[in-house]
């Protein structure tokens, strides 16, 4: 059992944890996943790590209220356990000094990617960081990204905040040399930002979170196809080189289980948390 | 004439195993052999002919004394028959239910040559069934010797070096990286073949040695192995994290939705238990058309769970003939009788999806048979030209699988195979001192009892280790 030390509301349906595993703790590394059980009938769900403590003993993650594992997750308070979380998994990200650097970051993995900004940075980047969301409420962490950031550009996709989009990127990108492009986020942003920087061949990384199950190179459901090679997510990534990613195929395989996923929602609706309870 | 000897009339034929008739079995995962009653285990008993110089012995890949057992039984002293058995084996009730005793001691069963041998797998198992109903009762153990062992994996293998080394008094810490333990028996054989409540009776008995177990702890992540030995205070350690890794066909189109690893399929089935969806909230889809493709016992496991799950059809697609397939017989047998179609000599050249990327077909060619190859079998050829469509909504690739990496590339020193395994000699000593390793890790993918074995042999090399070390 993992206890929850602290619970933070970021945004609405974005909760932030942090977790006493100081095993983990120990270990982590920016760019690195968990496994967490919300109890014995519980799925398998991988989480990118966006923070640990080896001092303290804890880690943190934050994700998206969306599913049922996940509304589920959001209901636990400060106090409460995790059944179970396995981890790190997933190879660390590479960080040392590349130069200029261009992180673009959307949706919940602002909070990973804040870690890898902070990590780039102490090795000795110029980070320039896009932070983006559907709309600017969902926006989260904008001073500690700023903080830490060269440059920080806000981006929504109805234009609430920031830019409207990530068209602006272009004239980022004539204007400006990068060394490298690390971009972690929903896989059509990441398709969006590989192609925006494939014209000026800058390396760029995307974090690539596909279908687990067991997360640790069994099972074979979240292979990718990279520069025609079938990898797998859990132990060949969790990063790829984005300019050989097959994003069409891997959005594709990412709603395969869409009708389970909102049944499963659905039925935990209409008959509560399923504890019994309330 | 002198009068001929009278012989000792021989039972030709073994008490059959009761079983679920397949009409009914193919709808649900209950188990499908119901074991023998009392009744049954004693007249199967009393074939066997006590032979002075049993070849069944060493037929037994830990060599348990059948003889000696099935007399016990026969005399009733069914706690004795169990203790002469567990002398040599921790799991009966397992391997009893998933040895292939056919290629193993009961083929050396010297009454095979006039008849069926004695069955004795079933029999093993209605001891250890007879043992698990009232109530283990746990050995005496030696002092504590102050010495720790961890061990990887709670597969077949590290559970049989746990219950040993614990039982001479050695601390031990099984690490385990999924969230259940078992290994292959709960996350790869189907509760229709093992029921899950029989391993979590053995594993609860191991712990009861005083083995402790964590559970989501990936050793090559959460630690590495010269951390357990150098900063964790462990004195040994033993790598048994079995074989992983699934292989593909390589062909295209097997990125398609709908296509899965016989890991995958089995892991949703079997250790999420996705059969119970949405109650349990891993989902599997199964469509109505299966094609396993693949002849080993995994692919039997696949086809039978697929069916099980409300596939209308079911098809085996196996590139060599029926001869050539590796599964057990029984388990071909069982299959068969359950509606699975076997479409021999054929193999998956490519698949082709819909508009949404979900496979809706698979083109095969058909195949002969040549010469032999390096393993013996008649190698398949293609017949040019014999490309034929087959209308499917699911594939499953149960082709084998490779050894996990994770532990290879974060063990420096650790000498590795071409093929990934992990170089160890007969008593499991690997190329680092006080590290041991045995299972399909060491052979690559082979028999739970084969695991077994090689775990207790690495016990006893683990155990003289320890105690020669100051």
């Amino acid at each position: 059992m993992y206890e929850i030390l602290r619970v933070e509301e970021l945004a609405p349906k974005i909760k932030l944890f942090e977790v006493y595993a100081p095993e983990i703790a120990e270990k982590a590394r920016p760019g690195q996943f968990i496994i967490v059980i919300i109890n014995e009938k519980g799925e398998r769900v991988p989480l990118t790590i966006a923070g640990y403590d080896a001092k303290k003993g804890s880690i943190t993650f934050v994700f998206n209220e969306v599913g049922k594992t996940t509304r589920q997750l959001g209901l636990l308070k400060k106090g409460e356990s995790i059944w179970n979380i396995t981890g790190p998994l997933g190879n660390p990200s590479e960080i040392r000094n590349f130069g200029k650097v261009l992180c673009v970051a959307g949706g919940v993995m602002i909070a990973p990617m804040l870690l890898q900004v902070k990590a780039l940075q102490e090795a000795g980047n110029t980070v320039v960081t896009v932070m983006g969301a559907r709309i600017k409420e969902l926006l989260f962490f904008k001073d500690e990204m700023r903080a830490l950031s060269h440059r920080l550009y806000v981006a929504t996709d109805d234009g609430s905040e920031g830019f409207k989009g990530l068209d602006f990127l272009k004239e980022v990108l004539a204007e400006e040399k990068f060394d490298r492009c690390v971009a972690m986020g929903p896989v059509p942003m990441l398709q969006r930002v590989c192609e925006l920087t494939k014209p000026y061949k800058i390396p760029t990384v995307v974090t690539l979170m596909p279908i687990m199950v067991d997360g640790m190179g069994m099972c074979g459901v979240c292979r990718v196809s990279v520069g025609g090679q079938m990898k797998f997510g859990c132990v060949d990534g969790p990063e790829f080189d984005g300019h050989l990613v097959d994003f069409d195929q891997l959005i594709k395989r990412q709603r395969m289980y869409l009708p389970e996923e909102r049944l499963s929602a659905l039925l935990w609706e209409l008959g509560g948390c399923g504890c019994g309870g309330e | 004439m002198a009068e001929s000897k009278p012989q000792p009339k021989v039972k030709k034929k073994a008490v059959p195993m009761p079983k679920q008739p397949p009409e009914v079995r193919r709808h649900n995962f209950n188990e499908v052999a119901l074991g023998y009653t009392e009744e049954q285990a004693l007249e199967e008993a009393s074939r066997c002919l006590q032979c002075p110089k049993p070849q069944c012995v060493s037929g037994c890949p830990v060599e348990i004394d059948i003889p000696a057992f099935i007399k016990l039984l026969r005399e009733g002293k069914y706690e004795e028959a169990i203790r002469k058995i567990k002398e040599k084996n921790s799991l009966p009730a397992i391997c009893g239910r998933v040895c292939p005793q056919e290629e193993q001691c009961q083929k050396m069963c010297v009454l095979g040559k006039v008849g069926d041998p004695v069955s004795i797998g079933r029999l093993e198992r209605f001891l250890a069934d007879w043992e698990r109903a009232r109530g283990f009762t746990i050995p005496e153990k030696a002092p504590p010797t102050g010495k720790r062992v961890a061990v990887i994996g709670a597969g077949p293998a590290g559970l049989t070096v746990a219950a040993d080394l614990a039982k001479l008094g050695h601390e031990v810490v099984i690490f385990e990286a999924l969230h259940l333990p078992g290994g292959v028996l709960v996350y790869g054989i189907p509760e229709f073949r093992l029921p899950k409540s029989i391993v979590q009776a053995e594993v609860d008995y191991i712990r009861k040695l005083g083995v402790e177990l964590k559970l989501g702890y990936l050793i090559g992540r959460t630690y590495t192995i010269p951390e357990l030995l150098k900063e964790r205070g462990f004195d040994a350690v033993f790598i048994g994290t079995g074989a992983g890794l699934p292989q593909f066909l390589g062909v295209p189109g097997e990125n398609l939705g709908g296509i899965y690893s016989a890991n995958e399929f089995l892991i949703r089935v079997n250790l999420m238990k996705a059969y119970a969806f949405p109650e349990y909230d891993t989902p599997i889809r199964i469509g109505r058309r299966v094609a396993v493709i693949g002849g080993g016992n995994v692919a039997m496991d696949a086809a039978r769970s697929a069916l099980r799950l409300g596939a209308e059809q079911v098809y085996i697609v196996y590139r060599r003939s029926r001869e050539e397939m590796p599964a057990r017989k029984e388990e071909i047998e069982n299959a068969e009788e359950e509606g699975v179609i076997f479409k021999l000599l054929t193999n998956p050249t490519r698949f082709i999806g819909d508009e949404k990327g979900w496979v809706k077909q698979m083109e095969c060619i058909c195949m002969e048979l040549g010469p032999p190859d390096e393993s013996g079998r008649r190698r398949p050829v293609p017949i040019k030209g014999s490309e034929f469509l087959m209308d499917v909504d699911t594939v499953i690739i149960a082709i084998g699988r490779t050894p996990n990496p994770i532990i290879q590339r974060t063990t420096e020193g650790l000498a590795v195979t071409k093929w990934g395994t992990i170089v160890a000699d007969e008593n499991g000593r690997t190329s680092l001192e006080g590290v041991y390793a045995g299972g399909d890790i060491v052979t690559g993918e082979a028999t739970v009892i084969s695991a077994m074995g090689a775990g207790k042999r690495a016990a006893r090399a683990i155990h003289e280790y320890l105690m020669s070390k100051k």
